[in-house]
């Protein structure tokens, strides 16, 4: 293999990673706060791109994401009032098939509001050809883009729970629900901010990719699967781990068709999934211990 | 008096409505589309040109006073849906003749049950396979892929291409269509170095380009999918700075992929019916009037830019009222009067149809055309 083969590979595994690791955070923060896997994480991606697409027809692209964004997370918030908020300790497998619903639901909305038809935004520098050369290969400046998105993403993300007020009560909330409550915070609502802030996240990462991926009213399924078998690879719970796993499991992917043909990837990443399940079913970076006291 | 009135107006009312029942019955039309679903950019189309031509004919009084209903059942492009909505629409509604599906995969699985149950079914499916062999009462109307791989290698033999790369889908139309070219390559003297299968989902396929691209020997790529991943390979082989021809499928007749793949698109050959470059056809052209008044009637009416597989629905559904037109309404007869049907023109091309052909289409039907600007042109060298 050539330098300039593997440099390429190693970039599409990258591409491919990052927005795997980009999906797969949004699954984390809910879990974090609720226990559960929030199935209609796909879903959002997708509202955040297509709402972001609806609105550069009168806002300029900066201000259309950041609208887009502000309405994804209102979305969010609205599908955990009328969905979750009132629910009485429900048991995991009841909320699973409750966002497996929300998930079909948007999914359905979303045919009927934009129709069946492909949709991207704008490269956000330069247009569908525009390379720039790393180490030898070509790449897109949008993958650029994606790998800073996340990055701040991810640095927001841990300042956040690390030291505001708000962060801290949502780790008190996962970490034990009871005793968060006799301490006066109101659990119900940590729960909403959860789904507002994995919304918006959801939402700005399906406006980052949108030039790579396109947008079409189904694509959260697919982004779903990949981006729920980084969050389990990592470990639930952790960004940093969902980002690690998420590289990896690009880069296997990507390295894998000099190998095997194409038709192949995606078997790779579901007997990984498979194989994490049975033999670390913490995750790679996640504690047994940790693992141990939870309900999922 | 005043009752003695309202029962002479009923009578009247009764009489008139039988009157009209004897002379004018409704032919009750089903249709098999994927209207939603990862095939819905072939639905849609064709499931509101039916719905377009329907309303117009019925307007107009129908066939010879008969009136169309059409049964429009959406598959989501799943064959098992296929075969249940095939048997509701025999059994149950006992419709006339059935249209659709839209897919390869799914017409192969109620090829069938239409010949069992003896009804019409006019697909508007590619695949070689629905009318090879031909079953009695199947049709198509989508040119064969025979036809659509013969007009690429000829494109490519002009071009003096002889060693390709084969890229396709993990879809009934993709593998139909790797089989034709692999099967129809050595005729031409071309040589297929390498081929890969994608998931039909994929969302990036960079990789793959990277393996392809580092074989120096090859002249030229051929990609055989329907699906938004012919937009991403075409981003992400010219990303590569990769500059060989890219060939398409006639799977790329659809105005969004080009818009999609912007930049991308530019120079991209591919074989398609005449309906995309409909207005640069010169006015003596046979098609000519058939392929801009749909255009204009359909743009008009959807607000959409139309393509060639709403024409397949539009192909379908003409022919069937030409069928019903010359033979009535016994199912039989039309069959025969299809069966017989020469020199039609449609969308898709001039069809001629005989006991052994059952789609009718030349190789004259397919022409390439390009992409410049943005806009479907005809490929001139």
């Amino acid at each position: 293999m050539t330098l300039e083969l593997f440099s390429q590979y190693l970039l599409a595994g990258v591409t491919y990673g990052i927005i795997y690791a980009i999906v797969g955070i949004g699954f984390n923060i809910i879990y974090n706060t609720t226990g559960i896997i929030n199935f209609a994480q796909g879903e959002f991606v997708m509202l955040g791109g297509m709402t972001a697409i609806s609105l550069t027809q009168w806002l300029p692209l900066p201000l259309a994401i950041g609208a887009a964004v502000v309405v994804v997370m209102l979305i969010g918030a609205l599908v955990e009032i009328l969905f979750i908020r009132w629910l009485d300790r429900p048991s995991v497998l009841r909320m699973i098939i409750i966002t497996i619903g929300i998930s079909i639901l948007i999914r359905e909305a979303a045919l009927h509001i934009w129709g069946d038809g492909v949709r991207s935004l704008p490269y956000f520098a330069g247009n569908e050809i525009t390379t720039i050369q790393v180490l030898g290969a070509r790449v897109s400046p949008q993958v650029l883009w994606v790998i800073g998105v996340c990055a701040v993403m991810v640095l927001a993300l841990s300042l956040f729970f690390k030291y505001t007020l708000q962060g801290k009560k949502m780790q008190a909330c996962a970490a034990n629900r009871m005793a968060a409550t006799l301490c006066g915070i109101s659990t119900k609502n940590m729960v909403t901010l959860s789904f507002m802030l994995s919304a918006g996240i959801g939402a700005l990462a399906g406006c980052v990719m949108s030039p790579i991926t396109y947008t079409q009213y189904d694509i959260g399924t697919g982004l779903a699967i990949k981006g729920f078998t980084v969050a389990i690879l990592g470990g639930l719970g952790s960004s940093m781990a969902a980002v690690t796993a998420g590289l990896l499991l690009g880069l296997i992917e990507a390295f894998s068709v000099s190998v095997v043909p194409l038709a192949f990837q995606d078997a790779i990443a579901i007997t990984l999934l498979l194989a994490i399940l049975f033999f670390r079913p913490h995750g790679l970076f996640g504690s047994k211990d940790a693992a141990g006291l939870k309900e999922f | 008096m005043k009752r003695s009135f309202t029962v002479v107006i009923m009578l009247a009312a009764s009489l008139a409505l039988s009157v009209s029942l004897a002379v004018a019955e409704t032919i009750k039309v089903g249709a098999i589309l994927a209207v939603t679903g990862p095939a819905s950019f072939l639905g849609g189309p064709e499931a509101r040109t039916l719905e377009m031509l329907a309303e117009e004919l019925n307007a107009k009084g129908g066939i010879n006073g008969n009136k169309i209903e059409l049964v429009i059942k959406d598959s989501g492009g799943n064959p098992e849906k296929a075969i249940s909505f095939a048997k509701q629409l025999i059994e149950e509604e006992k419709v006339f003749a059935i249209i659709g599906p839209s897919t390869s995969g799914e017409t192969l699985k109620i090829k069938q049950i239409c010949e069992a149950g003896k009804t019409i079914l006019l697909s508007c499916a590619a695949a070689e396979q629905i009318v090879e062999p031909v079953a009695k009462y199947v049709f198509k109307t989508p040119q064969k892929d025979s036809h659509v791989v013969h007009a690429i290698f000829e494109n490519m033999k002009s071009a003096k291409i002889s060693k390709v790369a084969v890229l396709a889908s993990n879809t009934g139309f993709g593998q139909a269509g790797k089989g034709q070219i692999e099967k129809q390559a050595p005729e031409y003297g071309i040589r297929v170095l390498a081929t890969e299968v994608y998931d039909s989902k994929a969302t990036d396929l960079s990789a793959i380009v990277a393996k392809l691209a580092a074989n120096k020997e090859i002249q030229a790529v051929i990609n055989w999918s329907v699906e938004p991943a012919q937009a991403i390979v075409l981003k992400n082989i010219r990303q590569a700075g990769w500059n060989v021809p890219i060939y398409q499928s006639h799977g790329f007749g659809n105005i969004k992929y080009v818009q999609a793949a912007g930049a991308a698109a530019e120079g991209v050959i591919f074989p398609a019916g005449r309906l995309l470059i409909a207005d640069k056809l010169a006015d003596k052209h046979p098609q000519k009037a058939v392929l801009t008044s749909y255009t204009k009637n359909y743009e008009a009416k959807f607000k959409e830019e139309v393509s060639t597989f709403g024409g397949h629905g539009y192909d379908a559904f003409k022919i069937l009222c030409r069928g019903i037109e010359v033979a009535g309404t016994n199912r039989e007869k039309v069959r025969d009067a299809i069966e017989n049907l020469k020199g039609f023109v449609g969308t898709a091309g001039v069809f001629n149809f005989s006991p052994t052909d059952h789609n009718g289409l030349g190789t004259d039907s397919v022409t390439m055309l390009t992409v410049k600007g943005g806009n479907f042109v005809e490929y001139k060298k």
